[in-house]
C-alpha cells in the first residue's frame, strides 16, 4: 500500500538538487526580455502615449491593444478586465503597453523613454468610499455582486433571544507571496503559441490565449513549468502575464520571456479581498444562537475578476461551524480603484473566520459563557443543517477536532493558570513586563467548487499503462509544492496494485492531459483525486476483460502486480499491458467527475448542499504580549484538522504547518500600505512575512472521519490552515491582555490603541 | 573583466562586468540555475551560496569581489551522484515542498553544519531567519536540519 | 545598473586613497555591498564609478588599545558577533549586531557601512552613540577623528569630504560597574528593519544612576541622544517616580515621525518603555547589564 505512507515525493530529488526547471530558468534561441508598462494613477483616461523621438526603437518591439488579434479582455467570469487600457484606467498598475528587447538592460532603459499623460479622475480607494457612491465606477451602485442567504425567520428569532449582540470586523488585503515571483515565456510556431510559465491552472491560460488570438484548441498550447508556489496567486493572473508575452511574441515572431520582479508582482497582482463583516446575535441565557444576522462587504477591487466566487464561499462560511435556525446572510462586493483582488488561500473564507470566531469571543465574554462552553454548545453536528439548509450527512468531525486540539493543548488547565500567572507578574511589577495568554478557534472549510460548480465542470482525467507496464497519469491538476504529483501516484498506485515508484504524472501540457478544472479550492485531492482514482480502476478493468478473455477466467484479480485467476498467477501486468498495446495501439481510459448522489444546490435561492462534504479544524494558540512594546509573540499553536484521509501524513502535515504559519503572518504581521491607490510597501523588505524566528512551536492532529466519495475517503485540506491561526491568536491576546482587538494584523500599534482605549 | 574563482571544487573563468551580480553571473555565464532569485534585495535567501565557507546572498555580491574564491551551490551539494545527509533528510522529512527556497535552505543549513555539528533547535532558527519560505512553516524544515545533523 | 560601469579595486588603502582624491564625489565606494547592492538592483541611483574596497586589508582587525578597542571599518557583523573582546567590553554591540538581517547579511555588512550608509535606522549606531565612539577618517590628506556624535550632519549626511574615507571606529571598553544595553524593536524577529532602536551605557552604585548615555535609532532624522533624559537622571537615585519622569521626558525628547513602519505615538511610548525597562532593570539588579532580546 502507498496511500498513508510518507514515501518520498515523486518531485523531491530535482527539488533538492537543483535540477528543478522554473520558468526564469529556461534559456532560449533568440529569446527577447519582455516588460510591462503600467498606469502611475488611479483613475482616468490616457490623454497622449509620447515614445521620446530621439530614442532608438528600431531595437525594441511594442505593443498595445490594437495590436491583440481577437477581444481585447482577459477571459474569466465577466470578461470585463481589457489585456491593456485602451481609453481609460481604473487602477494603479494597469497594464498600458508592452515592450521587448534584447536584455533587462536594454528594456529597461527603452521603459524610461516612454511617458504617458493622463486626465486624472476622483479614484474611490476604500469599501466605504465605494458605499458612498459619490463617483460610480460600476454599475449604478458600485456593487460587483450581492448575494442573500435566508433561513428560517430572523425576526422571531431575535424575539426569542434574551440578549443581542453586535460586532464589527475588519480584514485586510493579503500577498500570497510565493518564493517564485510570476512568469510566462511565449514561443510563437507558425499559427500555434506555446506558452510556459508558473501557473495554478493550464486551461484558463489555455482559454485566455485561444480567446485572444483566435486559435483553435490544439494551435494554443500551454505548459506548466516548475511552479515554486501559488496560493491562489497563480489561479487567474497567470493569464494576464502569458497573454503579454504572447502578444510580443506574435509580435516579434520570436519568443519572449515576461518575469515580474518582486515589486511589480507584489504592486500588480491580485490580493485577498479585503472585507467589513458586522454580525448581530440573538442569545439565548444558556448560550443558544437563535439569530444571525450577518454583513459582508468585501473590495473586489477595479474589475471583476473572481470576485463573485470568493464572495459567495465567504457568505456561505460566515456561520461558521455553527447551528442557528434563524439565519440571514446579506453578502456584497464593491468596486474600487484599486488592483482587482482575487484568489488566496481560503478564497473568502479566512476573512469570515475571523468574523465569526471574534464574535464567539465577544458574546461569551459579555455573556459570561466560557468560550470554549459557548463553542460546544452551538456546534454543528452529524445530521445537523447549516447556513444555506444543508443536512450534514457524512464525515462531520466538529467535536473530535475541537477535544482533540483542547486535550492535546491542555487548553482548560492553562486557561486558568495563565490567568493566575499575569495576576501575579502585574501585581510583583516585575522587570520583565509580560503576560501570556491562550485562546483558541474552530472553523471549517467547504472542499471542492461551491454548489454545482463540479458538476457543471465535470472534471476529466485519465491513466494510461505503457509497454513497460508502467502507470502514467494524465490531468491538468498542477504540482505546486502541496504534492500532487506525489499523491495522485500513491493513489494510482494502490487502486492498480502498482509499485509507487513505477508510477508517475504525465508534463502538465495542455496538449497532452485532459483538463481537470483548476488546481484551486482544496479540490485537488478529494475532486480529482477520486476522478483519477476511477480512471485507473477503469483502466484496469479494461485489461482485466482482456485478461478474462486471453486465458479463458472468468474471474480475474490484479494482486500485486500480478493477475491471478483462481489463486493461479496467469501473468504479470508489463505482459498484459505490452500484449493489449500491441493488439489496439494504446491502453489508456479517462474518467468524469460525478457528484455524489442525493447532492442538491439550488443556484436561485442560494441554498442547499453548498459542498459535497467540509473538512473542519480547531486550533490553540498560546502568546506572550510585551506590555513594554506591544509585541505578540506565538509561543505555540495545536491544530487539529480532520481531513477525511491523510493519503500522505507528512504533506497534509506540511498542508496544515504552512497554511497556519501565513494564517499567523495573516492575523500579525502582514499589511498592504496604500498612498493614492498605489502599494508603497511593495518590498520584501516592508511586506513582512514571518521567518523562521517568528514560528510557533507547532503540534499538529489529523483526524480522519472519511468520507465516502473522496479517494480512499480523503477531503480537502489545502485551504482549511488558513482559517484558524488569526482568531486564535486575537483570542489568546484578548485572554493576556484584556484588548478585544477586531482588526487584524494585531500589530503592537493597534494593540496599543486598544490598550489605551479600554 | 576576467574573473577566476572555484565553484563546486572546479576552476571557473568568466569575461563579466564588474558590478554583475554574482547570481547572474552563476545562473547565465555558468548556467548554473538552480541558485534562484526572490526578491533581488538580500531579503528572501533564495540566492544564497557559500563563499569561502560563509554564507552569503548573491544577489548582493558584485562579480569583482569574487576573484579567488571558492563556491558551493546547490549543485555541488551531492557529491558522485549521492546526496549530502542535509538533502536526504529534507527528502525524509519533507522539507521541500515549492521547492523555489530549498537550494538557499539547503546551503544556509550546510554552512551552519559546517561550523555547529549538533545545532539546538533555536540555532537552526536563527541560521535559517534569512531564508524565507511561505511553503512549509519552516516546522519540517528545521526538523530535518536537526536529523541531518544527527546523522551525520 | 547603467550601461557603462567603472570599478576600481585599489590594492592597498593608499591607492583608495588616490582614487578618492581623483574621482571623490562621482566614485560610489562599495564595501561588503549590502546596502549599495539593493540600491543598484532597485535602479534606485545612478552611479556609473564604484570603488570596491572590499579586500582592503588595511581596514579589516579589531585592535585592543587599552582603554579603547578599534574596529576597523570593514569588520563584520559576524565578526564582531564572535569577537571575544567585543563580547567581554561592549555586549551591546554584540547584540545589535546579531539583529542586522540575518546570517547572510551579517557575513557580509559592515560596520563601517553602516556608519556611512547614514541611516538614522541603522542597528549598530544607537551602540556608537550611547558609547561616544570616536569615527577616524582618512584621506590623502591624513587621517582626523571625528567624534561620532557629531559625524551626522543631518538626514542621510555626514562630515565626510568627497576625497575621505572611514577608516576605523574607536570605542572605549565598558568599565568596573558600567553595564551596557541594547533593545531593537522591528517588525519581526528576524530580517526587521527597526521601529525604536535603543542602546545606553550607565554606571550605578547603590541605586544611583552616576552616569548614563543613551543612543537611540529611528525616532529622529539621524540616530540622537537624549541629553535631557541623561541630565535628569546623572546622580539620582532610581526610585520608580524618577523611571517615571524619564519615560515620559524621552518620549518628548525624541522626534519621530510616522511612516511604512511605525506611528509618531508608538515610537514616543516604546522609547519611553523600553528605557524604563533598562532602568528596572538596572534599579532592581545593579550589577546586570541587559539586551532588550535575547
Amino acid at each position: 500500500m502507498a496511500v498513508g505512507q510518507n514515501v518520498y515525493r515523486k518531485d523531491g530529488h530535482e527539488k533538492l538538487t537543483g535540477a528543478a526547471r522554473y520558468v526564469d530558468d529556461a534559456a532560449l534561441d533568440r529569446m527577447l526580455v519582455g516588460k510591462t508598462i503600467r498606469s502611475h494613477i488611479a483613475r482616468g483616461r490616457i490623454k497622449a502615449i509620447t515614445f521620446d523621438p530621439a530614442y532608438d526603437w528600431s531595437r525594441v518591439i511594442r505593443a498595445d491593444y490594437r495590436d491583440i488579434p481577437g477581444k481585447n479582455y482577459v477571459a474569466l467570469i465577466e470578461n470585463d478586465q481589457p489585456l491593456l487600457a485602451e481609453s481609460e484606467v481604473r487602477h494603479c498598475e494597469e497594464p498600458i503597453l508592452l515592450i521587448a528587447a534584447e536584455s533587462k538592460l536594454l528594456v529597461e532603459e527603452a521603459a524610461r523613454h516612454i511617458h504617458i499623460s493622463y486626465e486624472e479622475l476622483s479614484p474611490l480607494l476604500t469599501i466605504e468610499e465605494s458605499l458612498a457612491c459619490a463617483e460610480i465606477i460600476y454599475g449604478t451602485d458600485n456593487i460587483i455582486k450581492r448575494f442573500l442567504i435566508g433561513r428560517g425567520d430572523i425576526d422571531e428569532g431575535f424575539e426569542q433571544a434574551d440578549r443581542i449582540i453586535e460586532g464589527e470586523y475588519r480584514v485586510p488585503h493579503q500577498e500570497q507571496l510565493y518564493i517564485e515571483p510570476q512568469g510566462m515565456i511565449a514561443i510563437p510556431r507558425g499559427e500555434a503559441m506555446t506558452v510556459m510559465g508558473s501557473m495554478q491552472c493550464p486551461y484558463y491560460v489555455h482559454k485566455a490565449i485561444k480567446q485572444l488570438f483566435n486559435l483553435s484548441d490544439e494551435q494554443a498550447i500551454v505548459i506548466q513549468t516548475t511552479t515554486g508556489g501559488g496560493f491562489g496567486g497563480k489561479e487567474d493572473y497567470p493569464s494576464v502575464i502569458a497573454a503579454h508575452a504572447a502578444l510580443l511574441a506574435y509580435k516579434a515572431r520570436r519568443p519572449v520571456k515576461l518575469i515580474y520582479d518582486r515589486a511589480e508582482d507584489i504592486a500588480a497582482t491580485p490580493k485577498r479581498h479585503p472585507g467589513i463583516i458586522r454580525h448581530r446575535t440573538g442569545v439565548r441565557r444558556d448560550g443558544r444562537m437563535v439569530a444571525s444576522e450577518i454583513d459582508i462587504v468585501f473590495d473586489g477591487g477595479a474589475y471583476v475578476t473572481l470576485t463573485p466566487v470568493v464572495l459567495s464561499r465567504g457568505a456561505i462560511h460566515s456561520l461558521g461551524p455553527y447551528r442557528c435556525d434563524n439565519v440571514r446572510i446579506h453578502a456584497r462586493a464593491v468596486a474600487t480603484n484599486t488592483p482587482p483582488n482575487g484568489a488566496f488561500r481560503g478564497f473568502g473564507a479566512p476573512q469570515v473566520a475571523f468574523a465569526y470566531e471574534m464574535h464567539m469571543e465577544k458574546i461569551a465574554a459579555e455573556m459570561g459563557i466560557d468560550p470554549l462552553e459557548l463553542r460546544r454548545i452551538n456546534m454543528l453536528r452529524e445530521g445537523d443543517i447549516t447556513a444555506t439548509g444543508q443536512q450534514l450527512k457524512w464525515s462531520v468531525g466538529a467535536e473530535e477536532v475541537l477535544s482533540e486540539a483542547v486535550e492535546r493543548s491542555a487548553y482548560r488547565e492553562k486557561r486558568r493558570s495563565i490567568s493566575e500567572a499575569n495576576r501575579a507578574v502585574q501585581a510583583a511589577g516585575a522587570e520583565d513586563n509580560k503576560r501570556r495568554g491562550i485562546g483558541l478557534s474552530f472553523f471549517l472549510h467547504g472542499a471542492g467548487f461551491t454548489g454545482s460548480g463540479e458538476s457543471k465542470m465535470k472534471a476529466r482525467a485519465g491513466v494510461e499503462i505503457n509497454a513497460e507496464g508502467r502507470p502514467r497519469i494524465l490531468s491538468g491538476s498542477t504540482e505546486i509544492g502541496q504534492g500532487t504529483r506525489t499523491i495522485f501516484c500513491q493513489i494510482v498506485a494502490d487502486e492498480l496494485g502498482a509499485s509507487f515508484a513505477d508510477v508517475d504524472m504525465e508534463e502538465p501540457d495542455t496538449s497532452r492531459v485532459p483538463d481537470s478544472g483548476p488546481t484551486v479550492a482544496s479540490r485537488t485531492c478529494m475532486i480529482v483525486g477520486r476522478v483519477v482514482q476511477l480512471a485507473a480502476r477503469e483502466v484496469k478493468e479494461k485489461l482485466k476483460r482482456f485478461v478474462a478473455e486471453r486465458y479463458a477466467a472468468p474471474e480475474v484479480e490484479l494482486i500485486e502486480g500480478n493477475f491471478v485467476a483462481g489463486g493461479k498467477r496467469l501473468a504479470a501486468l508489463s505482459e498484459m499491458a505490452r500484449e493489449y498495446i500491441a493488439q489496439f495501439g494504446e491502453l489508456r481510459a479517462y474518467a468524469e467527475y460525478a457528484s455524489p448522489p442525493d447532492i442538491e444546490w439550488d443556484e436561485e435561492n442560494y441554498s442547499g448542499d453548498a459542498y459535497p462534504v467540509y473538512s473542519w479544524g480547531a486550533e490553540v494558540a498560546e502568546v506572550e504580549v510585551d506590555m513594554d512594546t506591544y509585541e505578540v509573540r506565538v509561543h505555540k499553536i495545536t491544530v487539529a484538522q480532520d481531513i477525511g484521509r491523510a493519503i500522505h501524513p507528512i504533506l497534509a502535515e506540511g498542508q496544515i504547518e504552512g497554511g497556519t504559519l501565513q494564517a499567523v503572518g495573516y492575523g500579525l504581521l502582514e499589511e498592504l500600505v496604500w498612498d493614492r491607490g498605489r502599494i508603497i510597501n511593495n518590498r520584501l523588505t516592508n511586506y513582512i512575512i514571518p521567518t523562521s524566528l517568528d514560528t510557533p512551536e507547532m503540534e499538529t492532529i489529523i483526524v480522519e472521519k472519511q468520507y465516502p466519495h473522496g479517494p480512499f475517503g480523503a477531503k480537502g485540506v489545502g485551504e482549511l490552515p488558513m482559517n484558524g491561526a488569526a482568531p486564535a491568536i486575537a483570542a489568546a491576546v484578548l485572554h493576556a491582555t484584556g484588548a478585544f482587538i477586531n482588526e487584524i494584523p494585531v500589530t503592537p500599534e493597534r494593540l496599543q490603541s486598544a490598550l489605551e482605549d479600554s | 573583466m576576467i574573473i577566476q574563482f572555484y565553484v563546486n571544487g572546479a576552476k571557473r573563468q568568466v569575461d563579466a562586468p564588474p558590478m554583475k551580480r554574482l547570481l547572474d553571473l552563476l545562473r547565465e555565464d555558468l548556467r548554473l540555475t538552480g541558485t534562484k532569485e526572490g526578491c533581488g534585495e538580500g531579503e528572501c535567501g533564495a540566492c544564497s551560496v557559500i563563499v569561502d565557507g560563509e554564507v552569503i546572498n548573491s544577489c548582493l555580491v558584485p562579480a569583482c569581489q569574487i576573484e579567488g574564491t571558492e563556491m558551493i551551490t546547490v549543485e555541488g551539494l551531492a557529491k558522485d551522484g549521492r546526496l549530502d545527509p542535509l538533502q536526504q533528510a529534507f527528502l525524509e522529512c519533507g522539507g521541500a515542498q515549492c521547492g523555489i527556497c530549498t537550494p538557499g535552505m539547503l546551503i544556509a543549513a550546510r554552512a551552519l553544519l559546517d561550523t555547529c555539528a549538533r545545532p539546538t533547535r533555536d540555532q537552526i532558527k536563527e541560521a535559517i531567519a534569512g531564508n524565507l519560505c511561505r511553503c512549509t512553516g519552516y516546522v519540517k524544515i528545521i526538523d530535518a536540519i536537526e536529523q541531518a545533523a544527527r546523522a551525520a | 545598473m547603467p550601461q557603462s560601469l567603472n570599478v576600481y579595486s585599489p590594492a592597498t588603502l593608499a591607492d583608495a586613497y588616490a582614487v578618492l582624491a581623483e574621482r571623490g564625489g562621482a566614485v560610489k565606494v562599495i564595501a561588503g555591498g549590502t546596502d549599495v547592492m539593493v540600491l543598484m538592483n532597485a535602479h534606485m541611483f545612478d552611479a556609473s564609478e564604484f570603488l570596491n574596497i572590499w579586500r582592503l586589508a588595511e581596514l579589516r582587525g579589531i585592535t585592543d588599545e587599552g582603554e579603547t578597542l578599534r574596529i576597523g571599518a570593514l569588520t563584520t557583523y559576524t565578526q564582531l558577533i564572535q569577537s571575544p573582546l567585543i563580547q567581554l567590553h561592549m555586549p551591546a554591540l554584540v547584540a545589535a549586531s546579531r539583529t542586522v538581517g540575518a546570517v547572510q547579511v551579517q557575513n557580509r555588512g559592515t560596520i563601517g557601512g553602516n556608519i556611512v550608509n547614514a541611516s538614522p535606522a541603522g542597528d549598530s549606531l544607537p551602540v556608537l552613540a550611547a558609547y561616544d565612539a570616536e569615527i577616524e577618517i582618512g584621506s590623502r590628506r591624513g587621517t582626523r577623528r571625528v567624534a561620532f556624535n557629531q559625524f551626522y550632519t543631518g538626514y542621510r549626511r555626514t562630515v565626510l569630504a568627497p576625497d575621505e574615507l572611514v577608516v576605523a571606529a574607536r570605542i572605549r571598553k565598558l568599565k568596573d560597574g558600567e553595564r551596557d544595553f541594547f533593545c531593537k524593536v522591528g517588525t519581526r524577529r528576524a530580517q526587521a528593519i527597526s521601529k525604536v532602536v535603543l542602546a545606553a551605557r550607565a554606571t550605578a552604585t547603590a541605586g544611583t544612576i552616576e552616569s548614563i548615555s543613551i543612543g537611540i535609532g529611528s525616532v529622529a532624522p539621524t540616530v540622537v541622544r537624549a541629553p535631557e533624559t541623561e541630565r535628569l537622571l546623572s546622580g539620582r537615585a532610581l526610585t520608580p517616580a524618577l523611571i517615571e519622569q524619564a519615560r515620559q521626558l524621552i518620549a518628548n525628547e525624541i522626534a519621530p515621525i510616522s511612516d511604512l513602519r511605525s506611528t509618531e505615538h508608538y515610537r514616543r511610548t516604546v522609547t519611553g518603555n523600553v528605557l524604563a525597562k533598562f532602568l528596572r532593570i538596572r534599579g532592581q539588579r545593579p550589577g546586570a547589564g541587559g539586551q532588550g532580546r535575547e
